[in-house]
Formats: structure tokens, C-alpha cells, sequence
């Protein structure tokens, strides 16, 4: 009987210690799924992240090996008819399992809410005119004491922060990017690396969705508003943007590529594009809209008309 | 106790329906209006099938070949309106109308002839959804969730068109379960049998009256935005038009208002099923019972105030973001008790693992491993990233056919006895069972590394380093489209020329097994006198003081 007891307990640690040991690993390899962390916030987002992959695992495989052990060990054999134990509850195990969920709960909350707060990315500030209770700071003074961004920006520590300006203009089905300081437009979307961007979404037509995967950053586009949007680029590169917002027939064909360069080559390209005489960029969805289609079934179906091709001093 | 069904049909009083055409007929008997629910939905459930096959048919190639896009915009939205609108709704009311009376003593419904009336608008939104794939402009195509000015954008500029439609079958659908709900509440509060207290309710019962409360305060609100779209495409008012002051953000919020706690509507019944299988297949007493009874209270009440999580992105402000957070965090916490409940059933039980059971417990990993990526998706910056990629898809997917699928597939299986009085085939049962497990997974995983790496929803076409897990993906949808083969046939053959079935061939505890499969017309001759609980496993006290009580003289 005792021999028993320290036997089950001895499984019951080993077990522990293995599903305990595999999600830990689970929770690393979490950062593998992802793509590229091209800015401050993308480390954030993927920390918090492999800590719920990890805590996950731990719950998914502890209550799957407690299921297949009952289902593998405790089977009735063909002729045993009778009943299981009557056990009915165990209040101290019951407020153990709602105490446990609770404080599980607490606590990704509080660390969800932290990462949220540090990424400071501003968004829609007002609902129906209430104002903004809750100050939300910026990720770019955070990100200078993490250790994978610590080359960022000796200089700025004492200066108040400058913020690239860029206006951000999405309709059906086109990305325009206008450098309000140089008063050029692109369709390919320049950003200076290790500096904090400050981005106005608006779109001219229905809701679309600014997000660029790389970055781990989203935010959906109201027409009829500007809505602001701060991150800070860290790693040169060229990433896509696209739309996350279901915006009609040509969804699928809004993207635009977004070019990160360091703040030299950014100023760079700003002067060579300020040269160029405005012309109409390419556009898929114009270019589909007006062809005859190679899809095996067609429909003909009416659409909504594309947006003209944007006139822009740029196209990628 | 009142009973207030007196209309039962023109049958002879105390057989159950023989002839087939029954079921074609305006019938007021709780249990006919069941069965024609659940035959009518899992027609539908094939429908939309086959617009999911096309819809991975389309994208297990980068471009878009196959269909063009407004007939995949199309397929989508069907696909998605039809899989919850036609399938999972009417199909689990359906149970829950075979099943709830019986649970709780009573002869029929409360009101039987308005519950035909709600089933009979069933087949008219199918048939509406239907036609509008011959109007000009085909289908709605703005997905499932509607949202303006998408669609109230209408190029065809006909009135009648696919968006109207659709608004018009959402509205009907709607106003059914609205009738519904009141029918359920209604019984289930006045028309338990002597004896049965509300802690003497089957957790099935719990489950059903809670998801019922849901639809009175929710769908009101889904009514009024469906209303107001309405009106904005046909009549040209401006409640969502942002060009003429109106605000289209307001209509995710009556939106998701109804149709976030509409998740725990066909979640709700799910987890009863669930109850009401484990401890029967694993012989043992139900751990828990008053919690998790009271959990499915809790989720119901918790459910209003969480859809702001799935308008994290959109114009909403950071403090409401986090605000919401937290309380969709806690939803967790009453489903984890009720999780930790079914595992206790299980453990150290006497386990047999026949088809419903099979399908139970496969549901019940594919729960678990939902929820876990909901929690994920409730925090706001890991939501940021994934939201509207293929992760939600995979993590609505495994809810909806890991988790309500399945389920409904165990339920079937479990009460099929009951309800056609003949055994169905296990061999095929099991076959069935392995398919579906293997499909889901093959096409369901693959979504999550393709959300985490950036590939959107609702997108035709992709670029082409996605190409790897949507080939996987495909493939699992054309397995999980074979694997409806085995359950169509073994459910017809067996329907037809099964061995009969005797009055509770899994030696269950409950008050319909009780009774002779199939149950005769008014259920009970004599209403039963409830003494006891519902889960005696392991114990020999009789459940009834008046019926016979074979089911719980299983001890000995
Ligand atoms: C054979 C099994 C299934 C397959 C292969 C499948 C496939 C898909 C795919 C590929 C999408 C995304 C379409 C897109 O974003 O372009 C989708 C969306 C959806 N599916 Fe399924 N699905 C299946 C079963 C189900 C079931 C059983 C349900 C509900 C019970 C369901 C409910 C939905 C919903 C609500 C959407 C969202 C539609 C929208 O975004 O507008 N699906 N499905
Ligand atoms: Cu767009
Ligand atoms: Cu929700």
C-alpha cells in the first residue's frame, strides 16, 4: 500500500517534470513561428507570446496525458458491468481548481496589459467623446533599456523625441503614403530605422486595416476619421503591408511593400522622390478589373469599381 | 404543474410517428420537430460543406484560379452564414427540443405550435440564402459579420440584391430563435416534473436553459443593427454611412454585442452534451455537478460584456481594449472549472470507449486546445497581431468543428437509439470518428503557423511562402469532407433496417431512457416523481418514485 503510494507520487513528479521540461521547450520554439522582428513592439508582442505558448503547452499536455491515462489504463474489460467509484466532489479540490484559473488569469492580464502599455501605439483615442483615462507611454523610451535595442539612439536620450511624420491613406484597393515634410507620395512605404514614426490612418472609402506582420502591428482604418499610429522600425529590411480589414472584391490584392532603411538612405530616397514628376503607380486591382480574368469559373458578377491608380511621386 | 400541451397531432395517443411523411408536416410533437430540425440542419451542414471545399479548393494554389473573386467573396460569406445560421443553431435546438422535455418529465413544449412555427422558418432562410445566388450580383459577399459600408456598397444598384437578402433571411432567423428561447425558458421553468428542483436538472438541461437566456437579452440588439443596415441600403438613411455622419464602428458594437455571447449560445449545449456522455461511458457519478451547473449560468451572465475583444483593432480606444481584456480573460475561468469537472468524471472510471464516447473525448481535446489559443486572442497585443489572420480561423474552427461538431456527432450517436428505436453500426461509427479527428486536425493546425506568419483571412489569393501548410490544410478539408460518407450511410441503413433497440441500451441513467425507444407521442403515460439526482452512478437509488426503474439497477 505505502510502496504504491510512493510509486504513484514518483510517477506523478516524473510526469510533472517532463510536461514541465516540454513546455518550457514548446514555449522557445515559439518564437520560430514568427517572422522577423523588424520593430521595438515585435519583441514585446513575441515574449508575451512564448510565455502563453508555454503556460498553454503545460495545460494542454497535462490534461490530454490525465485523459489518455484514464482512457488507457481504466477501461472497462467486455464483461465488467458494473459502476465506477461513486465520487460525487471534493470541495478542497474544487477551490483549488477555481483558484488556480483565477490567478492564471491575473496574471497574463496584468503582464498583457504591461506589453500593451509599454508598445504606447496609440489608436482610436476617444469613443463617443470620452477622453483617454489611462496614460499610455511610449515604446521607444522602453525599448532603449532592453538589451536588443540598446544601440538605438544614443543621441535622442536627451532630446525631446522627433517623430517622422506620414500620412497614411487606404482605399479601394490602393496604399498611398504621403511625406507631408517634403510634400512627396509613394506607394511603397520608406521608414527610417530606430526612429520612433508616427503614422495618420484615413481612408477614403470603407474600413481597411493597416498591418504590416513583420511588425506584429495592426490597426483598422475608420473612414470619416484620422486615427494615430506610433512604432519604432529597428531592423533594415524590406517587409509587406497589408490590408486586415475586409474591404470588397479586390481585398486580397492591397499590398504595398514597406522598405525600412537607416535614417541616411531614408533621407536619401525622400530627396531623389522629391525629383520625380507625379505619375500613376501600378495597381492590381485596376489591372484585374479591366483584364479578362483566368479563374476557371467566373461569374461576371458587378463590382464595385476600383479606385483610380494613385498619382504618386514613387511606386515601388 | 400544468400541462399546457394539449395539441399533440391526429396520431393515436401513445405511438410514436411510423410513417415517414410525418415528418414532412406541420407537426406539434416536440420530438418530430426535433428530428426535423436535425435532419433539415445537417442538410445545410453538407451545403456549406461544399462551399468550405471550394473555398480550400481556391486557395490550395497561391493565385487565384479557380473561382473569381466575387464568387469566392460569396462562398465565404455562405459559407460562413450557412455553417452557423443553418447547422449549428437549428441543429442544436433541435437536440435541445428532442431532448428537454423528455429531461425534465414534461409531455411537449410549453407552447408546441409555436414551436412548429419556429422550425418551418428554418427551411424559408435556407431558401432565401439559396436564391440569392440568381440575383444580380450573386450572394451577399461581405462576410458573415456583415460590416458597413462593405456591405452597403451595391454595385449592381438593384434593390433586390444578395446583401438584402441575406439581411432579410438573418432577420428571420432571428425572429425563430427568439420564439425558440421563450418556448425553452418558458418550459423549462413551468414545466419540470414534480420533484425535479433545479438542482435536480441533467446538466444538458442547465446547459440549453442557460444559452436560451443569452438569445432574449442578446439577439435584440443583432435585430436592431440588422434593422438599421436595412435600412441604410434600401431606403438611403445614414446610421452607418461615415460620409453622412454616421458611424459604422456602432455597428460592430450591436453587432458582436449578440453575436460574441452567441459563441457561448452553441458552446452552452456542447459542454451539456458533454456532461451527460462522460459519466455514462465512464460509469461513474458526475464530479461537481452544482458548480458546473452553475458555471453555465456564470458564462451566460460574464458573455455580456465581453465583445469588445473582437473590436480590439477597430476604433476602439486603449482603455476600453484593456478593460475588455480582462473580463473575456475571465470567461476562462468558470469553463476551466468545468474542464477540470469532466476530467474528474473520467478519472478512475470504467471506460468504454463506443462511438459517442470516442467523439466526446476527441472534442474534448480539441476544446481544450481552443480555449487555449482563445486566451491567447484575448490579449490585446498578441490580438493585435493575429487578428483577422488565419490563427482566428483556426481557433474558431477547432471551436466550431473540433469542439460543436464533434459534439453534436456524440450526441447523435448517443440518443440515436432513443430516437429512432434502432442500433446504429459501431464499426462505421468508429471509422467515422477517425476520419473526422484526423481531417479536423490536418485542415484546422496548419491555420495557426499560417495566422502567426501573417496570411489574412478572407484573402483568395496569397503570397506564395504560404503554400506549404495551405496544401496541408486542403487536404484535411477533402478528408473531413469524406468522412460525412460513413455517418450518412450508417445513420440511413440503420435507421431503416438497424437492430431494434431496446429502451436504454447504454445502461444510462435519465429520465428518457426510462421510456421505450422510440419514445411514444406523449412521452410519459404517468409523469414521473423525481427523488433524486441525475448522475447516481455507483449508487442504487432509484431516480423515479413512480416509474419503472430499470436504469439505475445497474449496481448490483
Ligand atoms: C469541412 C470543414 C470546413 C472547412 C474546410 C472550412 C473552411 C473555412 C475557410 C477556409 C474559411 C475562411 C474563408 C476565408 O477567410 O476566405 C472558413 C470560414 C468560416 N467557417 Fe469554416 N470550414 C469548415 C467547417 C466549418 C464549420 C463546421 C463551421 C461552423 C459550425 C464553420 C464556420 C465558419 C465561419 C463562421 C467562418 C467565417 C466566415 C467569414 O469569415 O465570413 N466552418 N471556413
Ligand atoms: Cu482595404
Ligand atoms: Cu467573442
Amino acid at each position: 500500500m505505502n510502496i504504491r503510494l510512493i510509486f504513484n507520487l514518483f510517477l506523478l513528479m516524473i510526469g510533472g517534470f517532463v510536461i514541465t521540461i516540454t513546455s518550457i521547450f514548446i514555449g522557445k520554439q515559439a518564437y520560430f513561428w514568427l517572422p522577423p522582428q523588424a520593430a521595438a513592439e515585435s519583441h514585446l508582442i513575441d515574449d508575451l507570446f512564448s510565455f502563453l505558448v508555454t503556460i498553454g503547452a503545460f495545460i494542454f499536455l497535462g490534461v490530454t496525458a490525465v485523459i489518455l491515462y484514464s482512457v488507457l489504463f481504466h477501461r472497462a474489460n467486455n464483461y465488467d458491468f458494473s459502476d465506477g467509484p461513486h465520487i460525487e466532489g471534493n470541495i478542497t479540490l474544487e477551490v483549488i481548481w477555481t483558484a488556480i484559473p483565477i490567478m492564471l488569469v491575473l496574471w497574463i492580464a496584468s503582464y498583457s496589459y504591461e506589453v500593451y502599455e509599454q508598445m504606447g501605439i496609440q489608436g482610436p483615442s476617444h469613443l463617443l467623446h470620452l477622453h483617454n483615462p489611462i496614460h499610455i507611454q511610449a515604446a521607444f523610451a522602453e525599448a532603449t533599456e532592453t538589451p536588443a535595442a540598446t544601440e538605438i539612439e544614443i543621441e535622442t536620450e536627451n532630446e525631446p523625441i522627433e517623430l517622422e511624420k506620414i500620412n497614411v491613406i487606404a482605399k479601394q484597393w490602393a496604399w498611398v503614403f504621403q511625406y507631408p515634410e517634403t510634400g512627396i507620395s509613394s506607394t511603397e512605404l520608406h521608414l527610417p530605422s530606430d526612429r520612433r514614426v508616427h503614422l495618420a490612418l484615413q481612408s477614403e472609402d470603407v474600413l481597411h486595416g493597416f498591418y504590416i506582420p513583420a511588425f506584429r502591428l495592426k490597426q483598422d482604418i475608420v473612414p470619416g476619421k484620422t486615427i494615430d499610429f506610433e512604432f519604432t522600425p529597428i531592423r533594415p529590411g524590406k517587409y509587406s503591408l497589408t490590408d486586415s480589414q475586409y474591404s470588397g472584391t479586390y481585398f486580397a490584392t492591397m499590398q504595398a511593400d514597406v522598405v525600412v532603411e537607416t535614417p541616411e538612405e531614408y533621407h536619401t530616397w525622400l530627396e531623389t522622390a522629391a525629383t520625380q514628376t507625379p505619375s500613376p503607380a501600378k495597381n492590381q486591382a485596376a489591372t484585374e478589373y479591366a483584364q479578362n480574368h483566368n479563374e476557371k469559373i467566373q461569374t461576371g458578377w458587378e463590382t464595385v469599381k476600383p479606385a483610380a491608380p494613385p498619382i504618386v511621386n514613387f511606386s515601388g | 404543474m400544468t400541462n399546457i400541451s394539449l395539441n399533440i397531432g391526429s396520431e393515436s395517443h401513445h405511438e410514436p410517428p411510423t410513417n415517414w411523411k410525418t415528418y414532412f408536416t406541420f407537426s406539434t410533437d416536440h420530438k418530430v420537430i426535433g428530428i426535423q430540425y436535425l435532419v433539415t440542419s445537417f442538410m445545410f451542414f453538407l451545403v456549406g460543406g461544399i462551399f468550405a471545399m471550394i473555398l480550400r479548393g481556391e486557395l490550395i494554389t497561391p493565385e487565384s484560379d479557380l473561382v473569381d473573386r466575387t464568387f469566392y467573396n460569396g462562398m465565404f460569406t455562405m459559407h460562413g452564414t450557412v455553417m452557423l445560421f443553418l447547422w449549428t443553431f437549428p441543429s442544436l435546438v433541435g437536440l435541445a427540443n428532442y431532448l428537454v422535455p423528455i429531461m425534465i418529465g414534461a409531455r411537449d413544449m410549453a407552447f408546441p405550435r409555436l414551436n412548429a412555427a419556429a422550425f418551418w422558418m428554418v427551411p424559408v432562410v435556407g431558401i432565401l440564402l439559396m436564391s440569392s445566388f440568381f440575383v444580380p450580383g450573386g450572394p451577399a459577399q461581405a462576410g458573415w459579420w456583415a460590416y458597413p459600408p462593405v456591405s452597403t456598397q451595391n454595385p449592381t444598384g438593384n434593390l433586390i440584391n444578395g446583401q438584402v437578402l441575406w439581411l432579410l433571411a438573418v432577420a428571420i432567423s432571428g425572429v425563430s430563435s427568439i420564439m425558440g428561447a421563450v418556448n425553452f425558458v418558458t418550459t423549462i421553468v413551468k414545466m419540470r416534473a414534480p420533484g425535479m428542483g433545479f438542482f435536480r436538472m441533467p446538466l444538458f438541461v442547465w446547459a440549453v436553459f442557460s444559452a436560451q437566456i443569452i438569445q432574449l437579452f442578446g439577439l435584440p440588439a443583432l435585430t436592431a443593427g440588422a434593422v438599421m443596415l436595412l435600412l441604410d441600403i434600401t431606403v438611403g438613411t445614414a446610421f452607418f454611412d461615415p460620409t453622412q455622419g454616421g458611424n459604422p464602428v456602432m455597428f460592430q458594437h450591436y453587432f458582436w454585442f449578440y453575436s460574441h455571447p452567441a459563441v457561448y449560445v452553441i458552446i452552452l449545449p456542447i459542454f451539456g452534451i458533454f456532461s451527460e456522455i462522460f459519466p455514462v461511458y465512464a460509469r461513474k457519478p458526475f464530479f461537481g455537478y452544482k458548480v458546473v451547473a452553475v458555471s453555465s449560468m456564470l458564462i451566460a451572465m460574464v458573455s455580456a460584456i465581453v465583445w469588445v475583444h473582437h473590436m480590439y483593432v477597430s476604433g476602439t480606444p486603449g482603455w476600453m481594449r484593456l478593460l475588455f481584456m480582462v473580463t473575456t480573460m475571465f470567461v476562462s475561468v468558470p469553463t476551466g472549472i468545468k474542464v477540470f469537472a469532466w476530467v474528474a468524471t473520467i478519472w478512475g472510471g470504467k471506460i468504454r470507449l463506443t462511438t459517442p464516447m470516442l467523439f466526446a473525448l476527441g472534442a474534448l481535446i480539441m476544446f481544450v486546445f481552443a480555449g487555449i489559443t482563445g486566451i491567447m486572442l484575448s490579449s490585446v497585443p498578441v490580438d493585435v497581431h493575429v487578428n483577422n489572420t488565419y490563427f482566428v480561423v483556426g481557433h474558431f474552427h477547432y471551436v466550431l468543428y473540433g469542439t460543436v461538431t464533434m459534439g453534436m456527432y456524440a450526441a447523435i450517436y448517443h440518443w440515436f437509439p432513443k430516437m429512432t428505436g434502432r442500433m446504429f453500426n459501431e464499426g462505421w461509427g468508429k471509422v467515422h470518428f477517425w476520419l473526422a479527428f484526423i481531417g479536423t486536425n490536418l485542415n484546422f493546425l496548419p491555420m495557426h503557423p499560417l495566422g502567426l506568419q501573417g496570411m489574412l483571412r478572407r484573402v483568395a489569393s496569397y503570397a506564395p511562402e504560404y503554400t506549404f501548410w495551405n496544401v496541408l490544410a486542403s487536404l484535411g478539408s477533402f478528408l473531413l469532407g469524406m468522412s460525412t460518407l460513413p455517418f450518412i450511410f450508417n445513420i440511413l441503413i440503420s435507421w431503416m433496417q438497424g437492430e431494434k433497440a431496446p429502451a436504454n441500451p447504454w445502461r444510462a441513467i435519465g429520465l428518457e431512457w426510462l421510456i421505450s425507444s422510440p419514445p411514444p407521442v406523449e412521452n410519459f403515460e404517468e409523469i414521473p416523481i423525481i427523488i433524486n439526482g441525475p448522475y447516481g452512478y455507483g449508487q442504487s437509488e432509484p431516480l423515479t418514485a413512480n416509474l419503472e426503474n430499470q436504469a439505475i439497477k445497474t449496481a448490483e
